[in-house]
């Protein structure tokens, strides 16, 4: 998109007036300054998908759209997570996190933030296979996309 | 040499050759008017009421296909103005609102006159632009100039904030402009173009349903060629009413839930229908699931890519501008040694003869109560088919449509997509302006014109000599029409008590009036309005009607094509 004042609004504004469910967004500059890239995480019938490509097509800010779905692409999400980490917790939350390939990035004696990046089940799973009671706090990105291999998204 | 940021705006709207702005001062466009009084190149017409100035630049706009101009102050100003620019968004015109706003560094401080008219305004423009940098005003205002009359048209508002008015910066005008992330097609698919057309020839029950696309891209002529090389039947949307001559052996009508029996016999059973500039809008289709035929295949030639497959599947989609399609499609049949099967086409229309004999739209003629519908054919023979007709919303809007019968495109004006009841006079004003000599009637009842009445007094001002042609059956009649279908004749706050004189009302604004009570009237009294005599003259004619006639056909909600009440 342009990287003008309100393009997100305008996208986040065409979701609900029509009646759209957003699961995530994300959003920031690009190497060009003067354009965004978002990546949207919806779900739909094929008619609604293709409604929701034509749509954002039609904001005068959107350069390009692309339904990273129709093809291979890799998609990433980043989580922090602060977990309780005291006793026999602590060396657990530890194991865990390298078991997920997480990364301890704050430590205080009670707790420990774990950030740990992948697609969204993966951190599902990371979740998951903590205690819950552990959990004080979590954080999540949504998902940034991209094509595999030689796909590009070019305005 | 450095200029103002108003006098830019103002030399801006020169280069784009506006003729009209149709605005309403305050503190935050007074610099603005300031240069506005000081030149010639456009004329200002102060409107009553914000929401008017907006309906009159629509009216223009719809009447030329040029794109219409309006300008308010922020705050009160610009919130007045949401429905009028809803009403032209929902309908795809071209037009540029310009708002002023509290200075930058007051944005957001709660200041006198303040509100966000970007995001309020967002959801009901095709663009808008919040200008903070003078440096970008010129820009961005042939930008909007662009954006709202290419592609599927529609209101782009500009909101200046006043300090961007008063700072000065160096002054050029771009002559083109260029947007990386705006491209409109306009060139329809040859592949799918073949396609149809074959699809086209193959008919044995053809059917063309044309909407206000087709008057929007001045495609009238393209189409009534379409359909009179192939000789197939055409019925046209509220919206594109005159894009097919309705006094043509082939125009079936208007289509939908108020249109006739045969234009939506017809479209449900038709084998190979072809929808031009039209929206398959759930008062033109009725339910898609009963509208939905296994065995009929659907070609759709629309510019907006969004409104292919929305609510209905098609078979050929042709996303471009309908007058290049169409001319394509032509050349392509011309070519072709093809003809549809005649014999096949000649049931199909006994067929729709048959229906045609129904009769869908007949009423009592010999009631001595007047009947809406009399006074709408009266005032199709007495203008002989040639006024301009703008309407406000309801029976009488539906009246008009049915029995005004429009053999050309852009004489036929109504808010058709978000129902605005108050546009109807405030755009007869655009219309008469755009066009000083013609007959313009605008076609209203004693709910909608009272929504915008105080515009009497802006034609007053600016001799604007437009013929009132209210229908008053002292009910809000479509909403008495419901009650009566489906609310058990329960009334609820349907009738209007207490209605003014409409005659002295109109003699108190200065312009003349006269009050119908009897069928035998009515001629005279449209024959009085029309009269060289009244030329120059705003004539607001009261018809007392019957207040229990209801509009037929009728689709209720829900219901599909071929499911109407039938009088």
């Amino acid at each position: 998109m342009e990287n003008e004042a309100g393009a997100l609004s305008r996208v986040a504004g065409l979701f609900s007036a029509r009646g759209y469910n957003i699961e995530s967004l994300t959003v920031a500059p690009t190497e060009d300054a003067t354009l965004s890239r978002m990546t949207i995480v919806t779900r739909g019938s094929d008619e609604v998908i293709e409604q929701i490509t034509k749509q954002l097509n039609k904001l005068v800010d959107t350069v390009r759209v692309v339904d990273l779905s129709d093809g291979g692409h890799i998609e990433r999400e980043l989580m922090l997570v602060k977990v309780r980490a005291e006793g026999l917790l602590r060396e657990e939350m530890k194991r865990m996190s390298d078991i997920f390939r997480g990364r301890i990035i704050d430590v205080t004696d009670k707790t420990y933030t774990i950030e740990i990046t992948g697609a969204g089940h993966k951190l599902d799973a990371f979740l998951n296979a903590l205690d819950k009671s552990a959990i004080l706090e979590t954080v999540r990105t949504g998902a940034s996309g991209i094509g595999r291999g030689d796909r590009i998204l070019k305005s | 040499m450095e200029l103002s940021g108003a006098e830019i705006t103002v030399r801006c709207l020169a280069e784009e050759g506006v003729e009209y702005v149709f605005g309403y001062p305050g503190g935050a466009v007074l610099n603005i008017y300031d240069e506005i009084y000081k030149q010639d190149k456009f004329k200002h017409v102060l409107v009553r009421h914000e929401q008017a100035a907006v309906h009159a630049a629509d009216g223009y706009a719809r009447a030329t296909g040029r794109t219409g101009v309006a300008l308010v102050t922020s705050g009160p100003g610009a919130t007045n103005a949401v429905t009028g620019i809803a009403t032209a968004y929902m309908d795809s015109i071209p037009m540029v609102v310009i708002s002023g706003q509290v200075p930058t560094p007051a944005i957001g401080m709660d200041a006198f006159q303040e509100v966000d008219t970007v995001g309020i305004t967002r959801p009901c423009v095709k663009h808008n632009f919040l200008v903070k940098d003078i440096r970008e005003l010129a820009s961005t205002i042939k930008k909007a100039f662009y954006i709202a009359s290419t592609g599927r048209p529609g209101p782009v508002l500009v909101d200046i904030p006043k300090d961007v008015t008063q700072f000065k910066t160096e002054f050029e005008y771009p002559k083109t402009i260029s947007l990386r992330s705006y491209n409109p097609v306009t060139k329809g698919h040859s592949g799918q173009i073949k396609r149809a057309v074959q699809m086209l020839l193959n008919a044995k029950r053809p059917m063309i349903y044309a909407g206000g696309g087709v008057i929007l891209s001045d495609a009238a002529k393209q189409l009534t060629e379409l359909a009179r090389l192939l000789g197939f039947p055409c019925t046209n949307t509220l919206m594109g009413l005159g894009g097919f001559p309705a006094s043509d052996p082939l125009s079936v009508g208007m289509l939908g839930m108020h249109g006739t029996y045969e234009a939506n016999m017809a479209v449900q059973h038709s084998d190979v229908l072809v929808a031009i500039g039209a929206r398959f809008d759930d008062r033109v289709i009725g339910n898609p699931e009963h509208f939905y035929q296994e065995e009929r295949q659907i070609i759709h030639i629309d510019i907006d890519p969004s409104s292919i497959s929305k609510r209905v599947k098609v078979d050929v989609p042709i996303v471009g501008n309908v007058p290049e399609v169409l001319t394509e499609m032509i050349k392509l049949i011309k070519a072709s040694k093809e003809k549809p099967d005649q014999a096949a086409l000649k049931t199909w229309l006994t067929q729709i003869e048959l229906w045609r004999s129904r009769d869908c739209l007949k009423y009592d003629r010999s009631s001595d109560i007047i009947k809406p519908q009399f006074v709408l054919e009266k005032l199709h023979e007495i203008t002989k088919g040639d006024a301009f007709v703008t309407s406000d919303v309801g029976q009488h809007q539906m009246w008009a449509a049915q029995f005004y019968k429009f053999d050309k495109p852009r004489r036929w004006i109504n808010s058709g997509g978000l129902g605005t009841m108050g546009f109807g006079l405030p755009a007869a004003m655009g219309v008469q302006l755009a066009h000083p000599d013609a007959m313009v009637a605008c076609v209203t009842g004693e709910g909608s014109i009272q929504m915008n009445i105080q515009e009497l007094a802006t034609c007053k001002q600016f001799n604007i000599p437009i013929k009132i042609i209210l229908l008053n059956n002292r009910y809000l009649g479509m909403v008495r029409q419901w009650q009566e279908f489906f609310y058990g004749e329960r009334y609820a706050e349907s009738y209007m008590d207490t209605l003014p004189d409409f005659v002295k009302l109109a003699e108190a604004y200065g312009h003349a009036g006269r009050r119908i009570d009897n069928p035998a009237e009515v001629e005279d009294a449209l024959k009085w309005a029309f009269s060289a005599e009244m030329k120059d003259t705003l004539v607001f004619l009261d018809f007392r009607t019957d207040q229990t006639e209801n509009v037929y056909p009728m689709i209720p909600g829900g219901k599909g094509l071929s499911e109407m009440i039938l009088v």
